[in-house]
């Protein structure tokens, strides 16, 4: 990797000082993509602002109706936390999923949908049960949050802060690892919550998105038998070598449906 | 004393105690003083013309101590890369040897040729000013696709091979098989992909030299599976530096698989350069390099037909391969698709008439060769699927096929029609254990539980042959290649009776510090732990092949055992002589030499002691001393074999194939230590399930670039992608070797491919579908019901 100053600050508001005059400088969370990035020499940036260090990132609480998420919450935490099991299990379950043991313990939710790899797990979560992203400087919904391949609302200088998950009546998650890297080739988020029934697909395409057609059909029959006989379009999914496009446009089907079963479950 | 670590033993592994505690010493573990950094920049394109390449601002980058390009490999006029095998075609000539330069010409031929070499203070260093290198090149269309390699019109990858055909080789007669094919009662054909795989050694290639400027002494640290061959190599063919003034060392080497034994590039470059810089230089490979530059492995297109009788019996086999070489011939390519693979097209059958063509094509991808198996996967992955299919096609059980063409026990020695004459083997027993093992009776109702949770399940069968132990020096040679397959030891006791084991082979995972401690422990008496087993140093151990070919122990370990004789003889006349008794009485038992039918003894170390104090000895006829050296050049190959037997699961909404039970059955003659060859056994099936589902090396047919090129894209096998394996055994003992064993090596990933495919098909099979290519992704076997689906609707 290239030379880069590293920081390590202590509170957020030290993180973005650093930040501050830097147009070159990085925001490192988890590091689970940054650190792959910089070993290729795909990234060579100024500085590395570190946010191990910042503990008000960190944890989970619940308040009221919701399960708010600290954006430095490791993959780990979230997994095995009995607020997250209790309220959301689908969410303990898919962060329980994400990678290897190694990337749970130092991958963070943050980290995750700030970057928003198409094949990451955290979107199709945070779309689907609508949650709300709060950051340095506001707030985002989640259908305005994720902007397209590796793209998302935020600003400049602006860092995920915490994410609040409504509780789910019912909700899982169902993924279909990419068989080398197994991350999501295709992973699908069913959730029934007070706002209605949501689906949302991640990795197949640039994007997570929403299939409007089957929460319709879930909203008016919550069983997977509902939703058996809608077709997903290959139309603009991703295509590679583990999977062409209407691959993964069957998959969101077999996903999908798993995923209600396993939500009734 | 012995019954503990003796033959036969389950003794855990001696080397694992610095394996598991980090004090394993590889060749980037090094500490040199003054020592520099390679980095090697290589090319970008598959097929591209060099037009210049500008090393001046890299040369002033910080760091930087020199760089060299293939116009300075040339001035100072170092060899080319050799192919040690020379594989006669069908005209009687050699086949096609185009150069092999150590670093690029005027052209690069596949993604991660190298261009030039830059040497720094540090590796970062050296990688900064490879990316200030220059390179102009005029890119040219390339050949990527093996299917249409040897069509006209395709890109050439070397003028000396027009048509990029480097050999087009056959065994058997044509026109024999043709009558055969043509009066046949059932014919069963079949097209088969052999996926190319990236051997992926846990460790990845490393090279470290240093140049004594006093002395004019070499050293080359390397991760060799063969630390002699390599030295012969570069010292004969590529660098010239006399074999004396060249030490090689390959210490502690993590993994091999095949894509360590051959003599690479770097690892000549770094030897050569360390000279001319005048300090060390350390190279090791990153990852993608590994992907990039490793020899690959298999890479097969096949057409295949079996002739059989209406009461399925085998009467002829007809095989036409091409198979890739990639740009440039590795060390032991041209073997591999020919004496390795069609050697073997007789499996454990009595086929009387076999026939195969074998064309070798070169494209514009990295170098194929050797990896585990090398041509017997292949071999056996066209047997048995040619088998399965036709006992499905003609509604017979496939056990019951096999067993009905199994080569009888009496007819051992047997001559195939392949060359090869087996030398013993008992199949049936084989089969039939495998499948009270897998139960297999019991199937049906698998199947039908399996159906009503939704999925497929299948049933495969692979009984493999394979012949290991390379090999007798004598059929090598009329062969073509070029060198011996004999193996050295040498058994050195100490004067307080602890022995070195000094052997050629090369242990790089295959545990040979237990397994030959063992051998001596049981035959001289001697406990393990007095024992030690040294290998890979020139300067250290007697000249010696390596390890490769399964053949360390029915080699190697034959070699110990004539040492030991040889330390037996010696210690007999010793003894004697202390108990005042003729040689002719004196019995060698359990580490203590005795006079038969009295109370007078003496104990080996005693012996020794004698040896090495010959205060009260037999001097006028008897050297002092106790240290032997053996050679064994064995009279045949070994012939393992055994039957695998796979079930799998799949589901039919995704394509995915569970292998849900595996079981193998294998005759590796007598065995040593057990729980090491399970250990063999187990890493072998799972780089063969890896091969039937998972693993592919995927080029762009368009640009030759590597899509598979890391481990995003590469499917290892992983641990929970196979189950708990269950194993059995029989022996029948080698005839030919002093320890009766055969090789345990290769056997798993030879086999498992097949059984795997197998009963992926079997499992199809009520679906319609006729044929799924390997890998069995879950793309590639939803794609397959997908295409089926119409004809089974019909």
């Amino acid at each position: 990797m290239y030379d880069f100053a590293y920081h390590r600050p202590k509170s957020l508001a030290d993180a973005l000082a650093l930040l501050k005059g830097k147009p070159e400088g990085r925001v490192m969370s988890g590091g689970m993509t940054l650190i792959p990035t910089l070993k290729q020499r795909l990234a060579k940036p100024s500085d590395v602002v570190d946010l191990a260090g910042v503990k008000e990132l960190a944890g989970i609480k619940v308040e009221g109706n919701n399960v708010v998420i600290g954006g430095m919450t490791r993959h780990a935490d979230v997994a095995t936390s009995a607020d997250v099991k209790g309220a959301i299990p689908a969410l303990a379950y898919l962060a329980g999923h994400i990678g290897d043991p190694q990337v749970r313990n130092r991958g963070t939710i943050g980290g995750s949908i700030a970057n928003n790899d198409p094949a990451a797990d955290y979107p199709a979560a945070v779309v689907a049960l609508n949650a709300t992203v709060t950051t340095n400087t506001g707030k985002h919904a989640a259908d305005s949050f994720f902007k397209g391949l590796f793209e998302t609302a935020l600003g400049e200088g602006e860092l995920v802060t915490s994410v609040s998950f409504p509780k789910a009546e019912k909700a899982a998650y169902m993924k279909f690892p990419n068989p080398a890297s197994r991350y999501a080739m295709v992973g699908v988020f069913v959730a029934k919550t007070a706002g209605g029934v949501r689906v949302a697909v991640t990795g197949a395409g640039p994007s997570v998105f929403r299939v409007k057609a089957m929460e319709d059909a879930l909203a008016k029959n919550f069983s997977s038998a509902a939703i058996k006989d809608i077709k997903i379009p290959a139309d603009g999914l991703n295509s590679d070598i583990h999977g062409s496009a209407e691959y993964r446009a069957h998959l969101v089907g077999v996903m999908a449906r798993r995923a209600v079963d396993a939500a009734n479950k | 004393m012995t019954a503990a670590t003796g033959i036969g033993a389950r003794v855990l592994r001696t080397e694992d105690k610095r394996f598991l505690t980090g004090t394993g010493r590889y060749v980037d573990d090094l500490p040199l003083a003054r020592a520099t950094h390679a980095y090697f920049l290589r090319s970008p394109h598959a097929h591209a013309k060099i037009k210049s390449i500008d090393t001046a601002a890299a040369k002033k980058m910080p760091g930087v101590v020199e760089i060299f390009t293939g116009k300075d490999t040339a001035d100072a006029k170092v060899g080319g890369l050799i192919c040690g095998w020379v594989v006669k075609g069908k005209d009687g000539q050699p086949h096609k040897s185009p150069p092999h330069p150590v670093m690029a010409l005027d052209t690069v031929r596949y993604v991660g040729d190298t261009v030039a070499m830059v040497v720094a203070n540090t590796a970062d260093e050296a990688k900064d000013a490879a990316e200030a290198i220059k390179v102009d090149y005029d890119v040219k269309s390339a050949n990527i696709d093996l299917a249409r390699a040897l069509d006209k019109g395709i890109p050439e990858v070397h003028p000396e091979a027009p048509g990029n055909l480097i050999y087009d080789w056959e065994i058997g007669v044509k026109a024999d098989i043709d009558a055969a094919f043509a009066k046949a009662a059932h014919v069963t054909k079949l097209d088969l992909v052999n996926n190319r795989l990236i051997p992926n050694a846990m460790e990845p290639r490393a090279a470290a030299a240093d140049y004594d400027k006093g002395t004019g002494n070499y050293t080359l640290w390397s991760t060799s599976q063969n630390p002699h061959v390599l030295r012969l190599i570069l010292s004969a063919f590529v660098l010239g530096i006399p074999e004396h003034k060249l030490r090689v060392i390959a210490p502690d080497v993590g993994g091999g698989f095949g894509s360590k034994i051959f003599c690479y590039n770097e690892e000549t470059m770094v030897t050569w350069a360390a000279s001319r810089v005048g300090r060390p230089i350390k190279w090791t490979a990153e990852r993608s390099e590994s992907f990039m530059t490793d020899a690959h492995g298999r890479d097969h297109v096949t057409h295949a037909g079996l002739a059989l009788d209406k009461d399925g019996k085998f009467l002829a086999l007809r095989v036409d391969t091409i198979a890739n070489m990639g740009a440039y011939l590795s060390t032991f390519s041209t073997a591999v698709p020919t004496y390795l693979y069609a050697t073997l097209l007789a499996g454990q059958y009595t086929t009387p008439l076999i026939y195969a063509n074998v064309r070798a094509a070169l494209t514009h991808t990295a170098p194929v060769d050797a990896y585990r198996g090398a041509g017997r996967p292949e071999a056996t992955f066209v047997i048995e699927s040619l088998v399965s299919k036709a006992a499905a096609e003609m509604k017979i059980d496939a056990a019951e096929l096999r067993r009905k063409n199994f080569i009888p026990s009496t007819a051992f020695p047997y001559q195939t029609p392949v060359a090869l004459q087996y030398d013993s083997g008992n199949y049936p027993p084989i089969i039939d254990e495998a499948m009270k093992i897998a139960d297999y009776k019991g199937f049906e109702a698998r199947r039908a539980e399996a159906k009503s949770r939704g999925k497929l399940r299948g049933i495969g069968f692979s009984s493999y042959i394979e012949a290991c132990g390379l090999g007798p020096s004598r059929v090598i040679g009329q062969l073509g290649g070029g060198v011996g397959q004999w193996e050295s030891a040498q058994i050195k006791f100490n004067p307080t009776g602890n022995v070195q084991i000094l052997t050629g082979a090369h242990s790089h995972g295959q545990s040979h510090e237990t397994t030959f401690a063992q051998i001596v422990s049981d035959k001289l008496g001697v406990p393990i732990e007095a024992i030690e087993v040294v290998h890979g140093d020139t300067a250290t151990t007697p000249f010696g092949m390596g390890s490769y070919g399964s053949r360390s122990l029915a080699v190697g370990g034959s070699a110990i055992m004539k040492a030991a004789d040889k330390i037996i003889a010696k210690g007999k006349k010793i003894a004697a002589h202390l108990m005042e008794a003729s040689v002719a009485d004196v019995v060698f038992e359990q580490g203590t030499f005795k006079v038969a039918g009295t109370d007078k003894a003496v104990p080996l170390g005693a012996a020794v002691f004698a040896a090495y104090v010959p205060h009260n000895y037999p001097l006028e006829e008897l050297e002092p001393g106790m240290d032997e050296n053996a050679f064994y050049d064995p009279s045949n190959f070994v012939y393992p074999a055994g039957t695998q037997i796979c079930e799998v699961e799949i589901d039919p909404d995704t394509g995915t194939v569970e292998v849900v039970a595996h079981t193998a059955v294998d005759d590796f003659g007598n065995i040593i230590n057990p729980m090491i060859v399970d250990g063999q056994v187990h890493g072998g099936i799972v780089q063969g399930v890896g091969q039937a589902l998972m693993e592919n090396a995927v080029y762009d047919k368009a640009t030759g670039q590597l899509v598979s090129g890391s481990y995003m894209d590469y499917t290892m096998p992983r641990a929970d992608n196979v189950p708990s394996f269950k194993l059995g055994n029989k022996v029948t003992p080698c005839p030919h070797n002093p320890l009766g064993v055969k090789g345990c090596g290769e056997a798993g990933a030879i086999a498992a491919p097949a059984a795997v495919m197998n009963a992926v098909h079997n499992a199809l099979a009520p679906l319609g579908v006729k044929h799924v290519e390997m890998p069995a992704t879950p793309l590639n076997v939803w794609q397959s019901i997908q295409g089926a689906q119409p004809a089974a609707a019909e």
